[in-house]
């Protein structure tokens, strides 16, 4: 099994972060990873992305040209990466700010509207756990128990007691994603 | 301490990791991207609490690479790192470390260049770090990580070799390879070096205080009598050849059947491993010769395949054509080598590697 994905949007929205709770899961369920980010002069409401790939063998390339997931959070986004889905593969997005659809159709897309639920619930740091939980709806890639534990690893140890609200809002990210083709 | 726990970090925050536990005695810095996350983690994991480890900001890579130098000079074992304009600024420090023979630790995680250049990954200081990089006739020890754990792992053996050697050692990553995150195993915290065992090791040179059973020790790179002089460099070249000898390290990937084999190194051989598995999957017999040390060169073993019969090499860098020279140099002519680089920070993809090899060498 090996899984390429790209996770896409605004600085601040938490894509890193996302990232890294998706790479440290796939190590505690004794997987390959690697996470490579677009770094540079990024600022909150600039662009962020991150490349991670989870793997059963040693990984070659962290560096890849088109992905068997891509996770849309902006416009920007969607422009730049809709076109590197592999065919077959699996495109994500959240429908907030998005005013182009995508067009393509030899690729699954889903939507969710995390901005507007987290906006809702009051909870705008759950956004990126929110996202996180409906890509592992389509892509169950990596154990519950071993997402749980990623994340664990990733949050610095004064953020723990925001784990249930974590384990929640990926739930509850399964349960909101909805296929649209 | 658990000792085998699997972590997930970058590469930058490795190095800081690695120059604690192998007991590094001091690092002098001066905050750069794409390698900023060195000092960062240093700050934050504060090692002068622990192991006595001095960290220090210095006011610029200037001073940075001249407290290596003082450091150094006491046989400690000390190390800075930056990335490409400020190993620049550093230049004159690491031609008089080569001269004065001080055992340090450089590490560059390269930007595209020239000039500031750009903070995204390049491998355009080949030819900076392993042909002198500044004036007189010296080498570098040079080691090119390809994955987090090497970054590591060679901040170890970057230290041995320099000490070995009595000679300044380089570790040669990218931005890529310093912004990338990957699983690692930390080793153990091994204890810094005792002032006793600094003077069993290091007494014949090192400026540890003078005692009446020795003459005193002199530390420089200066000598008026040109005579001399000549008798100097021919000492630091038969140190040249002696490692060029002994310290070549290479990585070689399916080469024993290879009709065409790509040679890169660092960032650039990960794509193109991946490269292979595309190229085999098309029944393509490619292989992948990766330098580890790009100063001693793995010269012998491209002289090998090209003698072989190797019917053509690609050298793949983040350059416009810098380690294809040495490359050539082995391959004197016994088959085609050709370059593809990609310029001023871009990476190139493990399919645009394989195109060029096809345009370049299989079509053609």
């Amino acid at each position: 099994m090996k899984e390429t994905i790209i996770i896409a949007g605004f600085g601040g929205q938490g894509v890193l972060t996302m990232g890294k709770i998706l790479a440290y899961s796939g190590i505690m369920q004794d997987m390959e990873v690697t996470w490579m980010p677009s770094y540079g002069p990024e600022m909150r409401g600039g662009t962020a992305n991150v490349t991670v790939i989870l793997s059963d063998s040693p990984i070659s390339s962290p560096i890849a040209h088109e992905f068997d997931c891509v996770v849309v959070l902006n416009q920007q986004s969607m422009d730049k990466f809709e076109s590197q889905v592999k065919p077959g593969g699996v495109l994500i997005y959240d429908t907030n700010g998005i005013t182009h659809h995508p067009t393509r159709t030899d690729i699954s897309i889903y939507q969710i509207d995390a901005t507007a639920e987290c906006a809702r619930l009051g909870q705008a740091k759950l956004f990126n756990t929110m996202i996180l939980g409906a890509y592992l709806k389509v892509r169950p890639v990596v154990a519950m128990e071993n997402v749980m534990a990623g994340l664990k690893k990733t949050l610095p140890e004064r953020a723990w007691k925001m784990l249930p609200q974590n384990e929640e809002a990926i739930k509850h990210g399964g349960e909101i994603i909805r296929q649209v083709r | 301490m658990a000792e085998k726990e699997v972590k997930l970090m970058k590469g930058n925050e490795v190095i800081a990791h690695a120059a604690i536990r192998y007991g590094c005695d001091g690092y002098f810095g001066y905050p750069i991207t794409p390698q900023s996350e060195v000092m960062e983690t240093l700050m934050e994991e504060k090692p002068w609490e622990t192991t006595g480890m001095v960290v220090l900001q210095a006011e610029s890579e200037v001073s940075s690479i001249n407290m290596v130098y003082g450091g150094a000079a006491t046989g400690k074992r000390v190390m800075t790192s930056s990335s490409s304009p400020g190993v620049s600024l550093m230049s004159e420090g690491l031609s008089y470390l080569a001269g004065a023979e001080l055992p340090c630790v450089i590490v560059n995680c390269q930007r595209g260049g020239p000039g500031l250049g750009t903070i995204q990954p390049s491998q355009s200081d080949y030819f900076q770090a392993c042909k002198g990089g500044a004036h007189g006739d010296f080498h570098l020890i040079v080691l090119a990580p390809n994955s987090v754990q090497e970054m590591h792992d060679f901040v170890a053996d970057a230290f041995d070799l320099a000490f070995k050697y009595r000679n300044p050692a380089m570790i040669l990553a990218d931005g890529c390879i310093g912004q990338m995150m990957e699983k690692v195993v930390l080793a153990p915290q091994r204890p810094r070096k005792t002032k006793e065992e600094i003077a069993a090791e290091c007494k014949s040179w090192a400026l540890i205080g003078k005692t009446d059973d020795r003459e005193r020790n002199v530390i420089t790179s200066l000598e008026l009598k040109s005579e001399v002089m000549e008798v100097n460099n021919q000492r630091l070249q038969a140190k040249y050849r002696t490692m060029e000898e002994n310290e070549v390290r290479y990585e070689a990937i399916m080469c024993d059947d290879a009709d065409y084999v790509i040679v890169a190194f660092g960032s650039s051989s990960r794509i193109c491993a991946a490269t292979v598995e595309m190229a085999r999957a098309e029944g393509i017999k490619l292989g992948l010769l990766r330098p580890i040390t790009l100063y001693p060169f793995p010269k012998k073993p491209i002289e090998e395949l090209a003698a072989r019969g190797v019917k053509g090499f690609l050298c793949a860098e983040l350059n416009a054509g810098q380690m294809v020279e040495d490359v050539r140099l082995a391959v004197n002519g016994k088959a085609p080598v050709e370059h593809y680089g990609r310029l001023g920070g871009m990476l190139f993809s493990p399919d645009e590697v394989f195109k060029a090899l096809k345009e370049k060498l299989i079509n053609r």
